[in-house]
């Protein structure tokens, strides 16, 4: 049998058209379709009939596999599973329409948004996935009954529709740095700012494992310009809005807009513990390092000024000012003269600390203005706010939402993460059976090592951990 | 509790034993008389009104202090300790009959019940404080020898951030999970490990209040449903009228139904917003016509008190679509930002009508980059503060008393006086509401001129 006979076998054969369609076609023009999205969560099984008729042909053994496997890249059973938290049914003491109260939303091609979905087990999340091929998946929090059913249920009385459960979730875009870095903005990200988030996760994942106590966390990138955190201790799961606003607030240091100069203020006679450690083990280095390369943020007058903005006092901003502008041209790099006007910064005021309160942790505050984290606080706060899924594919780059390895994040490069089309682009290529759910062949596909992670580092140990309760 | 008419009262078996701040854990045993049910709630009430005026104008904790003490020697007193503690119990629970009826009340009564709590608390001496955390029955352990030694550096560290300059690590630290202690946590107030926060014996208060705090709260709800079941029907008579009273007397007005002062459309609103918006909204009105844009706090707080000015729902629609359009284009728009501002006017959702916020909500909020809510006189570096009102028209000498009242943190003081000085009056009242600012601002031009539009 041919190609040509095989195109009048109707639907199920869309895969091979496409397949077909895209050798012809170079998938890099477009990181992201339609099509390219209907490979990636896979198609609904072949009816058996079918699959029987194209079997019989030795020939097409090599085919059926590629119908059967082509796509369905998206780990359905891992997520299940995660979200599930042990919840399987199969053990006492187990609740086994805890999966079906959670909320998912999804948006699908037109900016049509459904919010309150939920589903029972895997395969109708499975099912309705491939149906609608959401352009975004969300999640949400576990309710008290199934949202589905939410309107059965009165606003008062002991049978209420409200949130129980909900990882403590923290979200973190560069778009929120704009104003401390100069190679890029907007919803542009490079290899020279990107180590803003690098910093940020190494710096609140030490915080939460030593300061909260907190184990099971995993860290996802946003698809395009920023980072998620997900912590799913149960503890954590339980927070009350209330609880999670605090956290988020003990990590709140940035205060401020275009409308105060001085946006961290730090107060008191010395940093906070968790605030020094952050100082010394991750921020000091940065920005005396990597920043002061990539950004440069003492080599031209409009840059230094906005720093000089930060120190409140007149007079040792004009002393500092003097010196720069008459400081002529030099045969020192860019990063050099960053350095030299650096430590002199640091030596004036360190000389003349004594004159305000305000001038006390100058130097500091300038250095967590540049470096320390931003994170989202209206994210964090409540437990009902509806945060991406983790492999979800990112709508303006194609870029699958990967997990991120919190202890090695500085070999983490966003411009070298999988798009929809270079999967697409493998497949075709391969013939490697995608089969996710086979653990031998992981390694050979663009996602395989994102999804190994994954079940390595974060659902072995969680579930592990769920069976001991 | 047993309401009765005019009858004296019998020995009453009161759940009171030591504490000096009653718990309210449990409705007490023992019979009022009617005039002394309206009576207490009405002078535990003008101290809650107390509480609620002294953070709104930005005491701070010791000031507080002070007031609760005043206000409630001059409140609550009684010259026999036991009737005291009577009118305390019994004025709690008559008002949470009264505030357990809506969620607005609910948030009121629990703030300013749990805030009077908390300086009650600071009030008394240390014996008493041990006392009081002992009723609540919390099985803190104190942190002692070995432990106490490894922690004591980063102690003394948490110590001088908070201001201290000389680290006094207190004798004793109670090791509690951090989620009991979440304002100490959002301070970074305490030590955090494991888990666990390290708490001083001085910081005992929000351990306490936190636990009062949420012992109030679930007792709201369970009135709000006895009253709603039974209490209302059986006392419509009787208790109901007094009570559905009490509660509309001291909120002062919410501003979500526009009066004859307030009622301005789309071709007025650039004048209006020139002559009678307050420094914060006019603000954010600027920044709006200038970007075309405005962040989420903006657009609630802006779009809220527009709501309360009179401006319609279609004229809002119009009024936002006009201005994002120029940056987002008018389908992103409607796709986008059209659902919110119907949402504010209670077309969507839930249907709740929003009101504007008042000053004490917008003080208290945190704006972050690229935001430009807030209150200007709390949230503006100096520099910026005084370019503005310089461009409202305040002299040098005015500027100066504003920002002397910016500089102690009496933020609505400072807004008053720059009300005083534009329009040449004097505000006795205070402002404590942007939407009374612009009511206020827009009676006084309207008797100057009163055919010609302001």
């Amino acid at each position: 049998m041919r190609r040509e006979e095989m195109e009048s076998k109707g639907d199920e054969t869309l895969m091979m058209m496409d397949a077909a369609q895209m050798n012809n076609q170079k998938p890099q023009e477009e990181f992201f379709n339609v099509n390219y999205l209907r490979i990636y969560y896979g198609k609904t099984p072949l009816s058996l009939s079918l699959f029987l008729i194209i079997i019989t042909f030795d020939l097409l053994v090599q085919t059926s596999q590629l119908l059967l496997n082509a796509g369905n890249l998206f780990p359905y059973s891992d997520i299940h599973k995660w979200l599930s938290y042990g919840h399987d049914g199969k053990h006492p003491g187990c609740d086994e329409y805890y999966f079906g109260r959670r909320e998912f939303s999804f948006t699908l091609e037109n900016d049509v948004y459904l919010r309150y979905k939920s589903f029972k087990n895997a395969s109708s999340i499975e099912d309705a996935i491939k149906s609608t091929f959401p352009y975004k998946i969300d999640i949400g929090a576990v309710y008290s009954v199934d949202p589905d059913k939410r309107h059965a249920y009165s606003q008062t009385g002991t049978n209420v529709f409200t949130p129980v459960e909900r990882e403590l979730v923290f979200d973190i875009d560069i778009t929120d740095y704009d104003d401390v870095r100069y190679c890029c903005s907007g919803a542009d990200v490079c290899s020279k700012c990107w180590p803003l988030m690098t910093v940020a996760i190494k710096l609140i994942h030490t915080s939460l494992t030593d300061d909260f106590g907190f184990k099971h966390i995993l860290w996802v990138f946003s698809g395009r310009r920023g980072v998620h955190c997900w912590v799913c201790d149960p503890k954590a799961r339980r927070m009350t809005n209330e609880q999670r606003s605090a956290v988020a607030e003990y990590f709140r240091v940035y205060k401020g807009n275009e409308n105060n100069a001085r946006k961290v203020a730090l107060m008191g006679y010395s940093l906070h513990p968790f605030l020094a450690r952050s100082y010394v083990d991750f921020l000091k280095g940065f920005f005396e390092g990597e920043l002061q390369a990539t950004q440069s943020i003492f080599s031209s007058k409009d840059k230094y000024d906005k720093i000089l903005g930060m120190i409140s006092d007149e007079d040792i901003q004009s002393e500092l000012r003097e010196k720069w502008e008459n400081s002529g041209r030099s045969s020192l790099s860019e990063e050099a003269i960053s350095l030299v006007r650096w430590d002199q910064l640091k030596n004036t005021l360190q000389s003349k600390k004594h004159k305000a309160p305000t001038l006390r942790m100058c130097v500091e505050e300038i250095v967590f203005t540049f470096t320390y984290p931003r994170i989202d606080l209206e994210v964090s706060k409540h437990m009902n706010h509806l945060l991406k899924a983790p492999f979800c594919v990112h709508p303006k780059t194609g870029r699958v939402c990967v997990p991120i390895d919190p202890n090695n994040c500085d070999e983490f490069d966003p411009l070298a993460v999988p798009t929809l089309s270079q999967l697409i682009e493998e497949i075709n290529s391969g013939g490697s059976r995608m089969d996710v759910d086979d653990d031998d062949d992981s390694d050979r596909c663009l996602l395989g090592k994102s999804i190994k992670f994954f079940r390595s580092s974060f659902l072995e140990p969680l579930l592990k951990s769920c069976k001991e309760k | 509790m047993e309401v009765i008419r005019s009858q004296k009262r019998t020995a009453s078996n009161d759940v009171v034993s030591n504490p000096k701040i009653p718990l309210y854990l449990t409705a007490p045993q023992m019979e009022v008389r009617l005039e002394e049910f309206e009576l207490f709630a009405i002078d535990r009430l003008r101290v809650l009104k107390g509480v609620s005026d002294g953070l709104a104008r930005g005491k701070n904790p010791k000031e507080m202090d002070e007031v609760v003490n005043t206000l409630w020697k001059e409140n609550m007193r009684h010259s026999d300790a036991s009737e005291m503690v009577n009118k305390d119990i019994i004025s709690h629970f008559v008002l949470r009959l009264v505030y357990c009826r809506s969620d607005e009340l609910k948030k009121w009564f629990l703030s300013m019940e749990t805030a009077l709590f908390r300086h009650r608390f600071r009030l008394q001496n240390l014996e008493a404080q041990r006392a009081i955390v002992g009723e609540f029955g919390l099985p803190y352990k104190a942190v002692t020898g070995a432990e106490l030694e490894s922690l004591k550096e980063r102690l003394g560290q948490v110590v001088r951030s908070l201001g201290q300059i000389s680290p006094s690590v207190e004798a004793v630290y109670y090791k509690v999970p951090f989620e009991e202690v979440p304002d100490l946590v959002a301070g970074r107030r305490v030590l955090i490990q494991k888990g666990y926060a390290f708490v001083a014996g001085s910081q005992l208060v929000s351990l306490v209040v936190t636990q009062f705090r949420s012992h109030i709260s679930k007792a709201l709800i369970l009135t709000n449903r006895k009253w709603t079941t039974t209490i209302r029907e059986r006392e419509k008579d009787r208790l109901t009228p007094i009570v559905e009273a009490l509660s509309t007397t001291y909120l002062g007005p919410d501003y979500s139904q526009s009066s004859e002062y307030a009622d301005i459309s789309l071709k007025d609103i650039d004048q209006v917003s020139k002559s009678s918006f307050p420094l914060c909204m006019r603000h954010l009105f600027e920044k709006l016509r200038e970007d075309h844009h405005l962040k989420h706090g903006g657009r609630m707080q802006l779009g809220l008190f527009l709501k309360g000015v009179g401006l319609k729902l279609d004229d809002a629609l119009a009024f936002w679509r006009a201005e994002f359009s120029k940056k987002v284009g008018s389908e992103r728009f409607d796709k986008e930002y059209a659902y919110g501002i119907r949402h504010n006017y209670g077309k969507e959702g839930k249907r709740t009508d929003y009101t504007p916020y008042a000053c004490q909500k917008i003080i208290s909020s945190a704006p972050g980059a690229g935001d430009h809510h807030g209150c200007p006189y709390r949230h503006f570096s100096e520099d910026n503060l005084r370019a503005a009102l310089g461009r409202m028209g305040l002299s040098s000498r005015g500027m100066e008393d504003v920002m002397d009242k910016v500089r102690n943190k009496h933020y609505q003081l400072a807004c008053t006086l720059t009300f005083e000085a534009v329009y040449g009056t004097s505000c006795d009242a205070g402002i404590n509401h942007p939407n009374q600012y612009f009511e206020e601002s827009q009676k006084i031009l309207k008797s100057k001129t009163p055919a010609a539009p302001v």
